[in-house]
């Protein structure tokens, strides 16, 4: 069935530059103060007793644990595989993560230390993180990483052609990533900082899931600011809006700056009301994030025993 | 069930020190009033009794009043500003070090979500007191004249729907351009002006400066047709006002009135339609619509009222009613039998007149004041609920097809506090303001407050303003010139 949004087939709008830039700027605009506000409110939620327990397990099981450093070697990415199929080695009732993101030349490594688990190996793509290549490398890229076995792939869109308004070769790139990455999910990196504007956020992100992405993520991790949570709200709006105007759900990914589980808690609370709880699922919200696994494991133990744990008592990969 | 269902999040009562019983604040000492009548206030949210209260009499409004007017000429008005400014500032910064103890103290006698008396309420009332302290040293530079004078003693009448706000409302200008006040709170809310009196008596501001008298609607009546005052400050419904008005009527006191009012909240098709959503709910689900300036008639351009009546209800099944002191509430209670009676009266009128009623999906506690969030479509102009104040949480949804017929519908009230505008096109947005007769014009947000913004209305929601400069001018005389401000 043909993916439709407001009375148009989608994929009549990718048909001419015209058409999708006219459909783009049809959306309505984002009101900056009143995002913000809305998202400082839903950030007073106060997440207590079973609710937060919930809410860190669930935190846990989307966490796309991450390293994505110029210094990343074997040794680095097998331990983090290892916390990532057993985050609590001393109590399996912990779950796994949902995925190790790498970059592409470390797959085959995690690919082979994730064996036999239900967690995913993600690699970034597309020369991340500018995205400053031709099209050519991109593919090769993406075709590496899926051919060493990514589950996952996470793109960056091209931010200049972006803001230059070249929506066109933005949407065209997404399509031609996703077809190569055949059955690998994908997800498409919007840079919000680099983006800035709320409108321009919500228009990236339909024009990634016209793509066919998978997700839409906030950010590389390597451009400040990251994620926020009202960008977040924006994006939590438009996969709701899309999967009214088309069928199809789109998951979300924040990632860049969330260390911590109230942090983490945030985001969850406005999945929940403004996505809805159908976005509460790993297939369809992700945490990019290291660090934040282990405040995650800790305040799980504080909940449960009542006492906090030091940081010795976590494993650092 | 829910995936992600919230556990209980209550404050903590224990942060509030309720008295059995409460006197009569007069000249700097709590008193009982001279013929020992009391009357209970209770929780709305449970119907349990919260304390006794004294019930002020004639007797109680003349001595309350000579107080003030002893401590306006010997104390008070001779204070140079700046003195009177330190008073003013040690208020403020005491209402915040206690902000926690009065956002229990008033959601308990309102009903109102602790969410909002916690980061609206408590905020504004001590934003007020520290607004008003910075002017009380400039009067000269308010653009009102040289040496613009207090008018004397002031008897101010304040509403239920924001006991301790209303009260900074009208304290503040009046202290700080040197006039005394008598303050009425409302009978079923008097337990955070109470608690504002031991602040006072914390702060040491001189005894008569601010004497509080509880009391029903007799007292109110007593105290403002008492020839001892100079000024009466009014904020309530339109009805009382009128009877005020009439009290004054040949007597040389001022008056100010804040009344009612039924606003427009008007949204077009190129208005940004998430935060639009928003700016609805905020507009009239804000404290249970018991706002005066609420967003009670959604005006929406036809092209799109479809689908934003659609986004709008998916938006109120989030909405979480229940227990005002949890953290997580969004509707609280209604403040009183009396005005659920009034609501639900309102409410089955619009369904007798052929509007369509709809609700999200909640249950209500049975014990307590409380009225679902409620949305009427298909509404015409003729309807009660088009033309009528609710004063609840119910909205009433009316459609236009180009800017002038939205401004001929916003202004086909007898009201004219307040309206919103929803477009991201600046140039409507000047249009609109420009022609909607209202007091306050909102645009692409709604019931937002701010010490320095005269806040007031037209025709049937009263006269004068309060805040800013404008709000200054009510509280002096000389000011231009002449008396009259």
């Amino acid at each position: 069935m043909p993916e439709r949004a407001g009375g148009h087939d989608l994929a009549d709008l990718a048909r001419s530059e015209i058409s999708l830039r006219r459909f783009l700027h049809g959306l309505p605009g984002v009101d900056q103060v009143g995002a913000e506000a809305r998202a400082a409110s839903l950030a007073t939620r106060s997440i207590k007793a079973g609710a937060k327990l919930w809410a860190i397990d669930a935190a846990i099981s989307m966490v796309d644990l991450t390293t994505l450093e110029g210094a990343d070697t074997l040794g680095k990415v097998r331990a983090l595989c290892g916390k990532a199929r057993r985050p609590g080695p001393d109590d399996p009732s912990v779950p796994a993560v949902a995925a190790v993101c790498v970059y592409p030349d470390l797959v085959p490594c995690a690919k082979v230390a994730l064996a036999g688990s239900p967690v995913k190996v993600a690699s970034v793509a597309t020369a991340f993180p500018s995205g400053r290549a031709s099209l050519a490398v991109k593919l090769a890229d993406v075709a590496e990483a899926v051919e060493a076995g990514a589950d996952e792939v996470d793109m960056v869109i091209d931010r200049g052609a972006f803001l230059a308004g070249h929506y066109a070769l933005v949407l065209d790139e997404v399509r031609a990533v996703k077809a190569a990455c055949g059955r690998a999910q994908l997800k498409v990196i919007l840079e919000t900082g680099e983006l800035v504007t709320y409108d321009n956020v919500r228009r990236a992100s339909w024009t990634a899931m016209i793509g066919g992405a998978d997700f839409i993520k906030t950010s590389t991790g390597k451009v400040s600011p990251a994620s926020t949570l009202p960008v977040a709200l924006v994006m939590l709006e438009a996969v709701r809006d899309f999967a009214d105007a088309s069928g199809r759900a789109v998951g979300v990914k924040v990632a860049g700056g969330i260390r911590t589980t109230k942090d983490a808690i945030r985001y969850l609370v406005l999945v929940n009301e403004v996505a809805g709880e159908a976005w509460l699922e790993p297939d369809r919200f992700r945490i990019g994030a290291s660090s934040l696994l282990n405040d995650l494991l800790m305040q799980r133990f504080k909940q449960q025993s009542g006492i906090y744990a030091g940081s010795q008592d976590f494993s650092i990969e | 069930m829910a995936r992600f269902t919230y556990a209980p999040a209550p404050e903590s009562r224990a942060v509030v020190d309720l008295k059995p019983s409460y006197g009569l604040f007069i000249d700097g000492e709590f008193v009982d009033p001279f013929d020992g009548d009391h009357f209970k206030t209770e929780n709305p949210s449970s119907q349990e009794v919260l304390a006794e209260v004294s019930s002020a009499g004639a007797a109680d409004v003349d001595r309350a009043v000579a107080a003030a007017r002893r401590a306006q000429e010997q104390v008070w008005g001779p204070m140079p500003g700046k003195e009177r400014a330190k008073y003013l500032f040690r208020v403020a910064r005491i209402l915040q070090e206690r902000s926690r103890e009065l956002a229990v103290l008033e959601t308990l006698d309102n009903g109102k979500p602790i969410r909002e008396s916690r980061d609206v309420d408590i905020p504004l009332a001590a934003a007020h007191f520290f607004y008003h302290a910075g002017w009380a040293d400039k009067l000269a530079y308010a653009g009102l004249g040289p040496s613009p004078r207090p008018l004397g003693v002031v008897g101010q009448v304040i509403p239920w729907n924001f006991p301790l706000l209303m009260a900074a409302w009208k304290l503040a200008p009046a202290l700080a351009t040197g006039n005394t006040c008598v303050l009425k709170p409302a009978e079923t809310t008097p337990l955070s002006a109470l608690l504002l009196a031991e602040i006072l008596q914390q702060a040491e501001l001189p005894p008569g400066v601010v004497n509080i008298i509880t009391g029903a609607a007799g007292t109110g009546a007593a105290l403002v047709a008492h020839p001892g005052i100079d000024k009466v400050a009014f904020t309530g419904s339109t009805e009382v006002g009128k009877q005020i008005q009439r009290t004054l009527a040949g007597t040389d006191k001022r008056l100010t009135l804040e009344l009612g009012g039924k606003a427009a909240n008007v949204v077009f098709d190129d208005a940004p339609l998430s935060q639009a959503v928003e700016g609805i709910v905020n507009g009239i689900f804000f404290n249970q619509g018991q706002v005066c300036c609420a967003g009670s008639r959604l005006l929406v351009q036809e092209s799109i009222a479809e689908g934003l009546v659609e986004a709008l209800k998916r938006r109120l099944e989030t909405l979480r009613l229940g227990d005002p002191l949890d953290k997580n509430t969004d509707i609280g209670a209604i403040n009183s039998m009396q005005q659920l009676d009034k609501i639900r009266e309102l409410a089955a009128s619009g369904e007798a007149e052929g509007a369509q009623r709809w609700s999200p999906s909640c249950s209500l506690p049975e014990r307590g004041y409380w009225f679902p969030p409620t949305v009427f479509t298909d509404v015409v102009p003729a309807h009660r609920i088009a033309r009528e104040e609710i004063f609840g949480p119910v909205l009433s949804v009316l459609t236009f097809r180009t800017p002038e017929e939205a401004i001929e519908k916003a202004n086909n009230t007898t009201y004219g506090l307040s309206a919103g505008v929803w477009t991201e096109k600046g140039s409507r947005i000047l249009y609109m303001a420009s022609r909607l007769r209202a007091g306050v014009v909102w645009a692409n947000t709604f019931n937002r407050f701010d010490p320095s913004s005269p806040f007031g209305g037209y025709r049937e929601s009263g006269f004068g303003r309060e805040g800013g400069r404008h709000g200054l001018a009510a509280y002096l005389k000389g000011a231009f010139g002449n008396d009259h401000g």
